[in-house]
């Protein structure tokens, strides 16, 4: 099967526990005060910065579903991102819906885009569905501009749309209160998706890429839980995808180019693959890393950024959540 | 889970916390300095324009070392943004909340502008002198603090139609054009010479960046009966129209081609540098391969600049004698400005510009602006293909807009 499930057993966990001695309360409200504090401390770049890395996480998590847990190579999840995009920008320029409508229905409708692609894009497998999703997220832009939906996708003008004002008259900017809610909904994300993988399905769906003839020898219907676990990936990183256009607050095809969905996979494996947590990292690598590099060296960023990363899969080859799990280790010991 | 998290929010809390606020009445301006604030696609699929932000560099760089302007030295800061949207929003927020440039300058690419076009006016920041050649940069009433520089498609294709009035005046007009904001502001253009005239002279067909060729295109304006023609395509299907229009044996009384796609080495060879005889375009910049500007001094001052600041750069890089106009006019600007780097004085002094000579424009094409004309370059001298280069013709013809 695919090369991930090569990975030495100890990445395959999804369980972090915290250390011991410090009671889970007060890291919680430690937890909440660090997510807090950028409110009060940063400014609204910052806060930009750090809404587009949680954005960025989120969607990270939607492609780790598929490619970390379940072993199905996807490079096409910049597709589904674009599409999330459009589906909340569509409907609240053209729609004129309420911005928090969009959320869901981003995260519907790439589902359901996800199902379709995956029933028969699974069969294939392996490097063929990597090449399958990668020519998905090739063609996505294209499409985009197809002049049949122009009237709603705006052509290769994309379509503009405004952050939402705080609600109940909350004391927050916009880029604050876009800042909360996008820190909350990925807490939400990432809440769920542990439950997900600690589940039954979550169990097959990791089974499913250790051993697949095994898991169906078990009863595990495959092809079904492939697709469920391709929907629910699409769904997650539609969803990122509707919070994009309104922190960037703005559409278009070339937003959208087909290097989004390799940013999305190096954020996956440096963050760690088969990695809940590892996702944040991957997201806040994907924001911050090219800023690092061009500050580094202006003629060539390109470089410096591959050396970077190159740098981070030599030394840290389960990612920085693979890293994290060993440090915490030691500390057990 | 939780220790993770909270090492990674105060690691960005300490990320952020530097970055306080600092009250200034007048933006990116201290009593030795003046940011300026750029974004360039020095990677991605557009990254051939990066040699434009590269000269802009070295001339601030040549500018300090003179001594700066008005007693003050130019700190330019010129971002990468890979020419994706969400990346030029980044580096727009990262310029104007961050590093606090007094504005921005030439900022690239038809699709970054447009996402940031609202918020640097929300913002009242400068957004001076675009680089791209979209119409839409000229409007004052609902976008005062942005403003473009080289001549719109528009005011291109005004010209072409104003030519080709004067020289037929029953012509009728085909318009090949590619269906998205280029395309169109051809169409907007000779619309807006012919007014009520319009449906009656022009027959139009669009393409799509997706389609394989234009060929079915192009044999459907022929047969429309259309005896003049306006390729408004970028230079694949543009080298695609010459030699279809060619091979079907159709030789068209005047071909206009947008100077988009004049390219010698990936339009007009590959069509077939025969095919294309007799094929007009429109320019408003030297060219640096052509022959006719060897003793030119503007081109002089641009040549000796160029051996003595980048002297392993390619000189007959179109973009560099562009990257050098344009960043002349800024200069004027700041000029103008005359220590007074506050925003509504940029501003104001970018939009008062009063026929400003620039040595790699066209002799007699000069820059203008005002308070209600925010198309900088508005004339342009036609061309036509002969075989083997682009020969310039006439005189200057203005755009009607």
């Amino acid at each position: 099967m695919s090369e991930l499930s090569e990975a030495p057993p100890s990445l395959r966990s999804a369980t972090v526990r915290p250390a011991p001695g410090i009671p889970p309360a007060l890291l919680w409200a430690l937890g909440a005060v660090a997510l807090l504090l950028p409110l009060f401390m940063a400014e609204s770049f910052t806060l930009f910065q750090l809404t587009t890395a949680a954005i960025y996480a989120i969607a990270i998590l939607g492609l780790n579903i598929i490619t970390g847990y379940n072993g199905q190579i996807s490079l096409g999840h910049g597709a589904f991102y674009a599409v999330g995009a459009y589906v909340g920008a569509i409907m609240l320029d053209k729609l004129n819906l309420p911005y928090w409508s969009t959320l869901p229905a981003a995260a519907v409708i790439c589902g359901i885009l996800g199902w379709g692609i995956g029933r028969p894009a699974l069969r294939l497998g392996g490097l063929y569905l990597a090449l399958t999703t990668f020519s998905l997220a090739v063609a996505v832009p294209q499409i985009l501009k197809y002049r049949g939906i122009e009237e709603w996708t705006g052509g290769v003008q994309g379509v503009l749309v405004t952050k939402p004002d705080a609600p109940f008259g909350l004391p927050l900017n916009p880029d604050q209160y876009l800042y909360v809610l996008t820190v909350l909904l990925a807490l939400g994300v990432f809440i769920l998706a542990r439950n997900l993988m600690a589940s039954r399905l979550g169990r097959a769906i990791v089974a499913i890429r250790d051993h697949a003839l095994a898991a169906e020898a078990m009863g595990m219907n495959i092809a079904n839980i492939k697709t469920a676990t391709f929907a629910i990936s699409a769904a997650i990183t539609g969803l990122a995808g509707a919070l994009s256009a309104l922190a960037v607050e703005f559409v278009s095809p070339d937003s959208f180019q087909a290097s989004l969905s390799i940013t999305l996979f190096v954020g996956m494996v440096v963050g760690g693959v088969a990695s809940i947590f590892g996702a944040v990292f991957g997201g806040l690598f994907v924001v911050f890393m090219p800023n690092i590099a061009e500050g580094l060296s202006k003629s060539a960023p390109g470089v410096i950024y591959g050396i970077i990363l190159i740098a981070f899969l030599f030394l840290l080859p389960g990612g920085v959540a693979g890293l994290l799990r060993r440090l915490g280790a030691r500390l057990r010991r | 889970m939780l220790n993770r998290r909270t090492l990674l929010a105060s690691g960005a809390a300490l990320l952020a916390a530097p970055r306080l606020g600092r009250a200034q009445t007048v933006v990116g301006v201290t009593s030795d300095e003046i940011k300026i604030g750029s974004i360039m696609p020095y990677s991605g699929p557009a990254s051939a324009y990066g040699a434009i932000g590269r000269l802009q560099q070295v001339f601030f760089k040549a500018i300090n070392d003179a001594g700066g302007i008005s007693g003050r030295k130019i700190n330019f800061i010129s971002l990468d943004d890979g020419y994706q949207p969400p990346k030029t929003v980044e580096q727009t927020r990262r310029l104007v909340e961050q590093d606090r440039v007094a504005f921005l300058f030439n900022t690239l690419g038809t699709p970054g502008n447009t996402a940031i076009q609202r918020y640097v006016n929300q913002r009242k920041v400068p957004h001076l002198f675009l680089a791209t050649g979209a119409d839409k940069w000229g409007n004052p009433q609902e976008f005062p603090w942005t403003i473009g520089y080289q001549p719109s498609y528009r005011t291109e294709a005004q010209i072409f139609t104003k030519y080709m009035l004067e020289h037929d005046r029953n012509a009728k007009l085909g318009i090949l054009y590619q269906n998205d904001d280029f395309g169109k502001d051809y169409v907007a253009g000779v619309r807006d010479v012919l007014g009520t005239r319009f449906d009656a002279v022009v027959k139009m067909v669009s393409y799509e960046v997706t389609d394989a060729t234009i060929d079915s295109q192009v044999v459907q304006l022929h047969g429309s009966g259309v005896d003049c023609l306006l390729t408004a395509a970028t230079p694949k299907f543009a080298a695609q129209t010459i030699r279809k229009v060619f091979d079907i044996g159709w030789r068209p009384k005047m071909h206009f081609m947008t100077d988009v796609s004049i390219s010698v080495a990936s339009v007009m060879n590959p069509a077939g540098p025969e095919k294309g005889v007799g094929i007009l375009t429109a320019a408003y910049l030297k060219e640096p391969t052509d022959p006719t500007w060897q003793a030119d001094p503007g081109m002089n001052e641009w040549r000796a600049w160029m051996r003595q600041h980048m002297p392993d750069a390619d000189m007959t890089d179109g973009n560099y004698p562009y990257s050098y106009s344009v960043t002349k006019c800024i200069m004027q600007v700041l000029t103008q400005c005359n220590g007074d780097f506050s925003r509504e004085n940029i501003m104001k002094q970018a939009t008062s510009l009063n026929n400003v000579v620039i040595p790699t424009l066209i002799n007699g094409i000069t820059v203008s602006t005002s308070a209600t004309n925010f198309h900088p370059i508005r004339k342009m001298q036609l061309a036509k293909w002969d075989g083997k280069t682009w020969e310039r013709f006439g005189g200057l013809i203005e755009g009607a807009g």
